[in-house]
Formats: structure tokens, sequence, C-alpha cells
């Protein structure tokens, strides 16, 4: 069985290829950049829009398959900006109905970790999940996967993102502030925000802007944002990792192109004897693979959907969704 | 004697002659705050001397304000330890989900009631999960880890301490969430008084804030 996954939730249209097997034919997409400023979702969507076809083809001809051998679509009903989602579903269920085959809604945050535990072969990982639009430690419990801890306020990957604009970096910020605060040396303190299970990024981002506009070293700033953020996270998913005693950790999503956080969440791991496991960059950023991968194992676990069953849902929560294909 | 390795801080179990070199029968329970290495030295250094001397402070004060909570025998800040009173009970986490519905109903009341008595002292625990909380024979309640306790009066720290609460239930109490929760809430208004219904309603607020929905948006449909 081939299936075909659509991802839109935010900046990225992807479209993925994958058998019933996991073995992934073509991952293709195409990213929006906004000219200035964050993301416009009117504009990101319209960006969809206007390039799906050119992934479609792209992801069709990596694969080389035609589109009437697919058996399966997928696409991301969310969470996500509306605009976005609407665009990918739309998709969806036009090749869906055209080629007359089974659709299927995904969650975009479990096929971010379905796809981490395919590749990995990670069994039962505790995953921290961070991008510019989730910060959240999942892992699975009784049916379904758990939030362990989330951001109350701003993602991780914003924090970072903003700051960057804020201090008057190229966009994307995370991965030059990367850069910079690898020359950083002193330790500006910033607030540090656990709160339980969970996390807060907005304190810490505008006291990083306002030390800035106060005169502060900016690598030794980026250095301490990072160090401050990443130490915060860190601790969250080490307490998620004491509770549940599971013996695996992942990290995903875009902010996981951060060596430092790499390196940092390796160490608590080793600490507690569990495995650590990265997926390849190209799947721990948002992509039409996991999507497609994601749909299958729900399809092959008796999941069926109606085209009117297909709306999507902004704000669709990681633990609201049954995982028959795994148990205990 | 290690008795948990927690995720934060090593618990040792030792007899009090040892520990506070005096005479004294019994045991007593050594949190002992470990240095991580993946965190740098400031943080590191910074993180774990203001909690330890901060929680030492928090147990005190949360006593006066009728929570029970061990007493504090001595605070080492150099090695970062606090020696305190053990607790013989057993973890609420252990038994929420196998009493029986009023038994159930009146252990989440008094925990209302208790989380009330902080609140109306001007702290917040910063981490009320069923394991912090510890049953003891006598059917009293121990509020035993403050390590991420504040004193903060606002609406907003109130309103998270009860939330994570919610969120602690949802996760590790699945199957018996909604009933739990309303016994806390009916113990916490009864015991916190006007204004109550304010942090309620800010609870709400900080759940749809932080993209949380309400139940009908279920999986798959």
């Amino acid at each position: 069985m081939l299936c075909l996954g659509i991802e839109g939730t935010a900046h990225t249209f992807g479209v993925g290829i994958v058998d019933s097997r996991g073995k992934v034919f073509a991952n293709a997409s195409k990213i929006y950049v906004p000219a200035k400023g964050g993301i416009h979702p009117r504009e990101a969507a319209q960006f969809h829009a206007a390039n799906a076809r050119v992934v479609l083809d792209e992801a069709l001809k990596a694969a080389r398959v035609a589109i009437e051998d697919v058996d399966l679509l997928a696409f991301s009903a969310g969470p996500g900006l509306g605009p976005c989602l609407r665009t990918a579903a739309t998709a969806a269920r036009a090749l869906a109905s055209w080629l007359d085959v089974p659709i299927i809604s995904v969650n975009h945050c479990i096929a971010h970790v379905e796809i981490g535990r395919l590749t990995e072969r990670a069994r039962d990982p505790v995953t921290l999940y961070v991008s510019g639009g989730n910060t959240q430690v999942i892992a699975f419990d009784a049916g379904r996967y758990r939030v362990f801890g989330e951001t109350l306020d701003i993602p991780v990957g914003n924090c970072l993102d903003v700051f960057g604009r804020e201090v008057g970096l190229p966009y994307p910020g995370g991965p030059t502030v990367e850069r910079l605060a690898r020359e950083g040396k002193r330790y500006i303190p910033l607030p540090y925000v656990v709160k339980g299970m969970d996390l807060s990024f907005s304190g810490l981002m505008t006291e990083a802007v306002r030390k800035h506009r106060a005169g502060a070293d900016l690598h030794d700033l980026c250095y301490s944002l990072q160090e401050t953020a990443f130490a915060a996270l860190v601790e969250v998913t080490e307490r998620a990792v004491a509770h549940t005693e599971k013996k695996e950790v992942m990290l995903t999503g875009g902010v996981a192109a951060n060596k430092r956080l790499g390196e940092m969440l390796k160490l608590m791991a080793r600490e507690h004897h569990a495995k650590f496991f990265v997926p390849q960059m190209e799947l721990c950023a948002d992509n039409g693979a996991m999507i497609a991968w994601t749909g299958i194992l729900a399809y092959k676990h008796g999941l069926r959907q109606k085209l009117r069953e297909t709306g999507v849902k902004q704000r669709w929560r990681t633990d609201q969704v049954d995982i028959p294909w795994r148990t205990g | 004697m290690l008795m948990k390795k927690g995720a934060e801080a090593n618990l040792y179990l030792e007899p009090f002659a040892r520990v506070l070199h005096r005479a004294g029968e019994g045991k007593v329970l050594v949190k002992h705050r470990i240095s991580k290495r993946y965190r740098i030295l400031e943080i590191d250094k910074q993180l774990r001397e203001s909690r330890t001397a901060l929680e030492s402070k928090l147990f005190v004060d949360a006593k006066r304000a009728g929570v029970p909570t061990p007493l504090v025998y001595e605070v080492d800040r150099t090695d970062m330890c606090i020696v305190m009173e053990f607790i013989d009970g057993i973890q609420v986490k252990l038994v929420l989900d196998k009493l029986k519905p009023k038994a159930r109903r009146k252990l989440c009341e008094l925990i209302g009631r208790q989380v009330a008595r902080l609140h109306r002292a001007g702290i917040v625990h910063g981490d009320l999960t069923t394991s912090n909380m510890i049953l003891t024979r006598e059917g009293k309640v121990y509020f035993v880890d403050f390590g991420l306790g504040e004193y903060n009066p606002s609406l907003e720290a109130r309103g998270v301490d009860l939330h994570l609460l919610r969120r602690a239930l949802q996760s590790i109490h699945f199957r018996i969430t909604d009933e739990a929760y309303r016994a806390v809430l009916a113990g916490y208004k009864r015991e916190f008084g006007e204004g109550a219904n304010k942090v309620i309603k800010r609870v709400e607020e900080i759940e749809r804030r932080g993209r949380y929905v309400p139940k009908e948006e279920r999986a798959w449909h």
C-alpha cells in the first residue's frame, strides 16, 4: 500500500510518499519565507496553494510512481494555522475524491513522534518536540500520547526567532542565535521559568531583548538565551523521564537542528541510562512523509473517514487522539 | 540509604543522630539537590541554591498556614541539602485511582482545601502533582515537595497552580480526572471563600491560552 501524505500546518507545504512497510519513497517540500516580520497565515496559505502542484509533481517524480499508484491519502488536519490547514486539506480532499481512495486526518505532533519511531527504531521514547509552533514533552501511556509538559505561552522556536528579529538578525533567527552563541562567554542571568511540568518563554524573550537594548553583548546574550531556554526544556523532559521511567529520549521538530540542545539532552539521557535519538533533519522539520506514515498506521488499524469528517482542527491536542496501533 | 532518585534531587533516609550529630530517635530525610551536567555551572548553581533556600522557607510558612509539611531540621547551602522529618505514608498518586468514589471525593476536597490555604498565605506550590502528596495513616495529606514553589499572591500564579494540578490529574489519573478535579475545586472554594471563582475562571483562561481545547473536539472525527 502506497500512501501520499500532505503537510501544511504552517510555513512548510510538503508531500511525502511512504509504503506500508515504512519505506520513504519521496519527501518533497517548499517553505514559505515571509518578506518581513513573522508568518502571515493567509500569505502562507496562498504560497501553499501556488506551490502544491509543483511539490506534488516533485514527490511523484522522486518516488518514480504515477499518481494512480497511490492507495491512500493522508493530510495534516491540525494543530496549526487555519488558512494553511484548509489549503492542505483541500488539496488532500480533491486528490482523494479524484483518485477515489480513502482519506485520513493526521495529527501533526503525533506524526513527528511516529516518523522518529519508524526511522530511529525507537520503541517507546519520551519525546521533546520543539519548533516554531510547538513545544511539548510527549510520552505514550494507556492508549494515547500524553503531554507531560508544554509551553504556557510561546513555543521555544518562536522565542529564538522573535528575539533574532527584534535584535536585527536575519531570518530565521534560531540558527543565527546558535551561531552567535558559540562565541558567547559570559552568562547574563535571564528569567528561567519552569512551572511544574510546564514552561514559559515569553518573559525570557522580552528580558533578552531588553538586555540587548541596554547594551549587552549580542554573543553573550545569544549564549545566555540558549542556555536558559534549553536548560528549562531539558529539565522538564528529565522530569517526564523520571516520572515515566522510560528508557528512551527523542528530540524532534525544527529546533532539533540546534546542536547544543541535542548535546544537553543527550547528557541528560545518559544520566538516566536512556538511549537518545534524533531523526535526520529533514524528518525533524515539518514534512509530508511523517503524515503519510501516520496515515498508514491509522488506516491499517481500522480508521475510516468520510470526506465530510475531514474538517481541520486548529487546536487539535496531542492527547485527544486514540492510538490503536500501540498497546499499553 | 538512597531512597529515591528524583529528577532534581536524591532523597536519602538516614538515622537522625548520624545526620544531625545530636541525640535523637528515628530517621530523617535528606533532600540533596544534585548538580546537572547538561546545564552551565552558573545556571546550575543559581537554581540549586535558590531552590534549596526557598524550599526550606516554604515548608515552614506552609505549615504555619495550616498545611501539613515535614519539619525542617537543617539547611545546608554549601551541599544544597535540606534535612527534614520523614513522613511515613503513601503517595496519593498510588491510592487515588483505587479509592471508593466517596473516599476519593473526600481526599480531593482536602487537597483542594490545602491548596486554598497555601494560596491565601501568598504561596503557590508550583508542582502540584499527586506524587508530591503523602497520605498518612491518620488521614493527613502532607505536601512534601516545594522545590518549584514561590511567594506569589497573583491571580495568574494561583491559576497556573490549579491548572498544573488538573494537568497532573489528566496525565496520571486520566480515568477519574473530572470527578477528582471537581472535588478539588469544591474544597478550594470552601476554604478560599470569596475570590475563589476568580481563580477558577483564570484557570479556564490559562487553558485556552495554552492551546487547550474543549472536549467535544474529539479524536478522528
